[in-house]
Formats: C-alpha cells, sequence, structure tokens
C-alpha cells in the first residue's frame, strides 16, 4: 500500500507563471506575433477594412501557388528521403566502421550546419553547371559539343544541394542515437555469425528509428522552408512558396497575394514542427539523439 | 566493428572517404578555387589571380563585410541578452506552462524567413512605427530569426546545470541576484558562448529575411553574393562567400577561446 500511495501524482508546487518572463515575452510579441497576425489581416483584408476570402480564393485557384505548392512538397520530401538514406548511410559509416580521419570528418560535418545554405548552391554551379567542372571533362574526354550533364537548373539541382546541405542534421541526433548501443551487442551478434547487413538491419535500424523520425520531421520543416539554395539556382520553373512570396511582395509589389501564400506557408510549417515536436515528445529526448 | 576482414575494411574506408570527398570536400573545395581563377573554361582554372580578393575587400564589398559583421554582433548580443532572460525566467515554473511557452519561444526558428520579413514590412511600413528601410529592420529580422536557437541553446545549459550549485550558495544565504550572477552564470557561460557562437553564424549566413527588407544602405554579405552571381560575377560572388566563411570562422575561433570558470560536461 505504502507504495502505491508514493506513486500518488504530488501537486506541482512551481508557480505557474512569473512576471520576468514579461519582458522578452512582449519583445516577441511584438517583433514577432504582431507581424505575423498583421500577415493574416492584410491577407484577409487586402488594403481594405471589409473581410473576405476572396483572396484567398482566387490565389487558390492560380496556376502558379499549385505550381509552387507542388513543388515545395515534393522538394521537401524527395529531399528529406535523400537525408536519411545518406544521413543512414554516413553514420554508420562513421558510428561502426572507424576509419583514420573519422571524427575529424564528423566535426566538419558539425562546421557545415553553420555555413549559409546557399554556399553549396554556388558550388554546384561550378561543379555540375553547363560549363562546369562534370560537363567539360565529359565533353573533352566523349568529344561532346554540347554539356551532357544537364539537371541542376531544375528541380534535381534544387534536391541535391538540400540533401548536401540538410543531410548534417540528421546526422548528429543519429550518432547520438548510436553511441548509446552497446558495443558489446554488435560483437555478439557477428561473432554469431550475423553477416554486416543483418546487424544493420536488426540492431542499428531499429535503434535508430527514433533519432531517424525526428532527424527526418526536421528536415522536412527546413527544406519546405528553404530559400537561398532555390534562389541561387535561380530555375525559371522551379518556384517554391517562399519564392513565390519574396516574388510577390518584392518583385511585383502584391503584398497581399504575399500574404496569402505566406498565411499557407507559416501554417504548413508550423504544422510540420507541431509534427517534429510530438515525434521528440514520443520516443522522448534521449532516444530521438537530441541528448 | 561491422566490418572485420581487411580487404572489406579499406573498402569500406575508401568508400567513406570519397562519399565525404565528394559531398563535403568538393563544394567547399571549388568555391575556394573559384575565388582565385582567372579564367574558367576547361575541367580546371587556365590561371590563377587573387584580383578576386582585391575585389572583395575594397568598395560595396567591404562595405557588405562591416554590415554583416556589425548585424551579427548586435543581433546576436540583443538575442544572447533576451535569450537567456527568458530561458532563466522559465526555469522555476511548474511543468505545462514551462512547456507552453517553451513552444513560444521555439516558434520563430519553425517560421520561413521570408515569411518573418514579410511580416515585419506589412507591420513597420505604416505609423505609428515607420521601420521599413532603416537599418534598424534588418537588425530586428536577425535578432527574431536567431533569437529562438539563442533561447533553445541556454536553456539545453541551464537543463544539464547541478542544481546543488545553487542550493548550496542559497543555503549559506547568497541573495537571488548575486547567486546569477557569481554561480548560475558562471557554470552557464559555455552555453552562452555556444548560443552566441550559433546566432552570429546564423545572422552572417542569413539571406531569406534581409533580402525582403534590407535597405539599400545596408546590405550584408549574402546580399551581396547573390547580386555579384546573379549579375554573372560568379568568381567575385565566390571570393565574397570565401571571405563570408572565412571571416566568421575567426569569430568563431576567438570566441572559443575566452576563458570560463566552467567546463560543459
Amino acid at each position: 500500500m505504502a507504495d502505491i500511495a508514493l506513486r500518488l501524482p504530488v501537486a506541482d508546487e512551481r508557480p505557474a507563471v512569473n512576471s520576468w518572463i514579461a519582458p522578452p515575452l512582449l519583445i516577441l510579441a511584438a517583433l514577432f506575433f504582431f507581424p505575423l497576425a498583421l500577415i493574416v489581416r492584410q491577407a484577409l483584408t487586402g488594403d481594405g477594412d471589409v473581410l473576405s476570402i476572396a483572396k484567398f480564393a482566387s490565389v487558390f485557384a492560380s496556376r502558379e501557388f499549385h505550381h509552387a505548392l507542388g513543388n515545395t512538397l515534393t522538394i521537401a520530401l524527395a529531399a528529406t528521403a535523400g537525408c536519411l538514406v545518406l544521413g543512414f548511410v554516413l553514420s554508420v559509416l562513421i558510428a561502426f566502421t572507424p576509419f583514420p580521419g573519422s571524427r575529424v570528418i564528423a566535426r566538419m560535418i558539425d562546421t557545415f550546419i553553420a555555413l549559409p545554405t546557399f554556399l553549396v548552391a554556388l558550388a554546384f554551379t561550378f561543379i555540375y553547371g553547363s560549363a562546369g567542372m562534370l560537363n567539360e571533362s565529359l565533353k573533352a574526354l566523349l568529344h561532346l559539343d554540347l554539356p551532357p550533364v544537364d539537371f541542376l537548373y531544375s528541380q534535381w539541382g534544387v534536391m541535391l544541394s538540400e540533401v548536401t546541405v540538410y543531410t548534417p542534421f540528421v546526422m548528429r541526433p543519429l550518432l547520438a542515437a548510436f553511441s548509446l548501443i552497446e558495443p558489446a551487442q554488435i560483437e555478439v551478434a557477428a561473432s554469431l555469425g550475423a553477416r554486416p547487413l543483418r546487424i544493420v538491419s536488426r540492431i542499428i535500424l531499429p535503434a535508430a528509428l527514433p533519432a531517424l523520425v525526428a532527424g527526418g520531421s526536421l528536415c522536412l520543416l527546413l527544406t519546405v522552408n528553404e530559400f537561398g539554395i532555390v534562389l541561387f539556382i535561380g530555375a525559371k520553373d522551379v518556384i517554391t512558396l517562399p519564392l513565390l512570396i519574396y516574388d510577390k511582395a518584392i518583385q511585383q509589389f502584391d503584398y497581399t497575394t504575399a500574404c496569402v501564400i505566406a498565411v499557407v506557408n507559416v501554417a504548413l510549417s508550423i504544422a510540420l514542427y507541431s509534427l517534429y515536436r510530438f515525434v521528440v515528445a514520443y520516443f522522448g529526448s534521449r532516444r530521438a539523439g537530441l541528448v | 566493428m561491422l566490418v572485420w576482414s581487411r580487404t572489406g575494411r579499406a573498402l569500406t574506408w575508401a568508400f567513406a572517404l570519397l562519399l565525404f570527398a565528394v559531398l563535403y570536400g568538393l563544394p567547399i573545395g571549388v568555391i575556394a578555387l573559384a575565388s582565385i581563377s582567372g579564367q574558367w573554361n576547361g575541367v580546371l582554372p587556365s590561371h590563377m589571380t587573387l584580383e578576386h580578393y582585391v575585389n572583395a575587400l575594397q568598395g560595396d564589398s567591404l562595405e557588405q563585410l562591416h554590415v554583416s559583421l556589425w548585424t551579427g554582433f548586435v543581433a546576436s548580443a540583443v538575442a544572447l541578452v533576451s535569450g537567456t532572460w527568458a530561458a532563466l525566467a522559465l526555469r522555476p515554473l511548474a511543468r505545462l506552462p514551462k512547456r507552453l511557452l517553451d513552444v513560444v519561444f521555439f516558434i520563430p526558428s519553425a517560421v520561413p524567413s521570408v515569411s518573418v520579413g514579410l511580416g515585419l514590412l506589412v507591420a513597420f511600413s505604416r505609423p505609428p512605427l515607420l521601420l521599413n528601410g532603416t537599418t534598424l529592420i534588418v537588425l530586428i529580422a536577425h535578432f527574431v530569426l536567431i533569437s529562438a536557437f539563442t533561447y533553445g541553446n541556454v536553456s539545453a545549459g541551464l537543463a544539464r546545470l547541478p542544481i546543488e550549485f545553487e542550493q548550496v550558495a542559497e543555503s549559506l544565504g547568497a541573495r537571488p541576484f548575486y547567486r546569477l550572477r557569481r554561480v548560475t552564470l558562471p557554470l552557464v557561460t559555455p552555453y552562452l558562448i555556444a548560443a552566441f557562437s550559433l546566432s552570429f553564424a546564423l545572422s552572417m549566413g542569413e539571406l531569406g529575411a534581409t533580402v525582403m527588407v534590407y535597405p539599400p544602405g545596408w546590405v550584408t554579405m549574402p546580399v551581396g553574393i547573390f547580386a555579384l552571381s546573379d549579375r554573372g560575377a560568379i568568381f567575385d560572388a565566390a571570393a565574397l562567400t570565401m571571405v563570408l566563411a572565412i571571416s566568421t570562422s575567426i569569430v568563431l575561433v576567438g570566441l572559443s577561446h575566452i576563458p570560463t570558470r566552467a567546463s560543459p560536461r
């Protein structure tokens, strides 16, 4: 009985709020939540004072919006899938087949997170662009007149750049999760005759699942929000939601349309962020690799 | 160890090194190479030059370096103060309100930067607060975007802090402010430095919100790099990207050498 009595929930005696929280909260409200609310207002009223969803209806009916939404989702899903596969392979290589320099590489990948995303898009124009290293090499080797590789200025170019940039965001939680696997477990499995692929599929993959789901949902959020890479690749038919907002507001001065698209984009991002928080809470931050 | 045989291990190493070299070494390598190449029509540049660095360190580009450094320092410093304040104020709260407010402080990191910029344009382009076209609106945009990361880093540090130190200080009669200044803050200094470093690096590379709000007199380096590459001056763009990466690294290395009385555990 005493055991049960001890487990009864104890009332939380800590305060629910205190006044110290007010200053940073007010700053955030004035500089972030207030502007966000004004985006919604402008989207609903346009430049007048009458609330209407007419603008939403016309934007939702437009082809460029469909195109941008489709592009955003396709690129984000494909890039996230790419990040998960690549991140898993790279993390397994770093964690379970320690090779000379693997620690330095793990460090380098960490600093890669702090670099601006457009760096990769810019680098890719030198490597895979129509006059880039790859095409020039192939032209010289195969005696061609036209560049044979032409994928950079399409969805593929954006996806490849995003996979490169966001794979480290999957690797960080994965490497943290892998550090919790008992090495003896793998050694026992190997000594009992399990081949590497079987060890990966039966021991490593199950242990990595929470980290993969957490890293994947973070990637999905970041790729939906990505702007720099799409802008630098600059392909005419690869317009995503953030790029369309920029185009409407800055190039065409059409703030109301920009606000309508921003409402959709922000709603999508917040939904994905909730998914991420839910995943981390569900698995517990330790198992999700966010120790 | 997943692979035991010698040849198997050598093959895996070769594969891993090749993968890392192509994915992460090559992009940084070509930017560095492009920044010193005079002409690049073949597989490799035909001759080298330092001309692009000369361009990057004078006139508009030098001005952009100043602008980016200032923006990064000011926005990160303000974000550090407000993020630390928020993390400290949230610390003693009950579980549920704490988690709710935690989400509130994290949300700016989930919203696309272009929309943050658009919101600031819509909010501050009319009286009473007319900030559109000022330097301040760029600083605000950067502050909003990095604030969640600063808050996150500091509150992670506070969560790992053993409570005993502060309890001992309290039992010895230390007043709250004295305890904060002499015990809590020194103990989380490594996390404060990490928070400042991350937000500084993010601010240096910020593009989405900046292109929405920047006035002609306050152009940051990423905006300048985009303008150069859009104009076709890709080698100058590469050199300016190198200047951006190198100046950020210098600041980060400098910050990592600040002596602290506590080491992160």
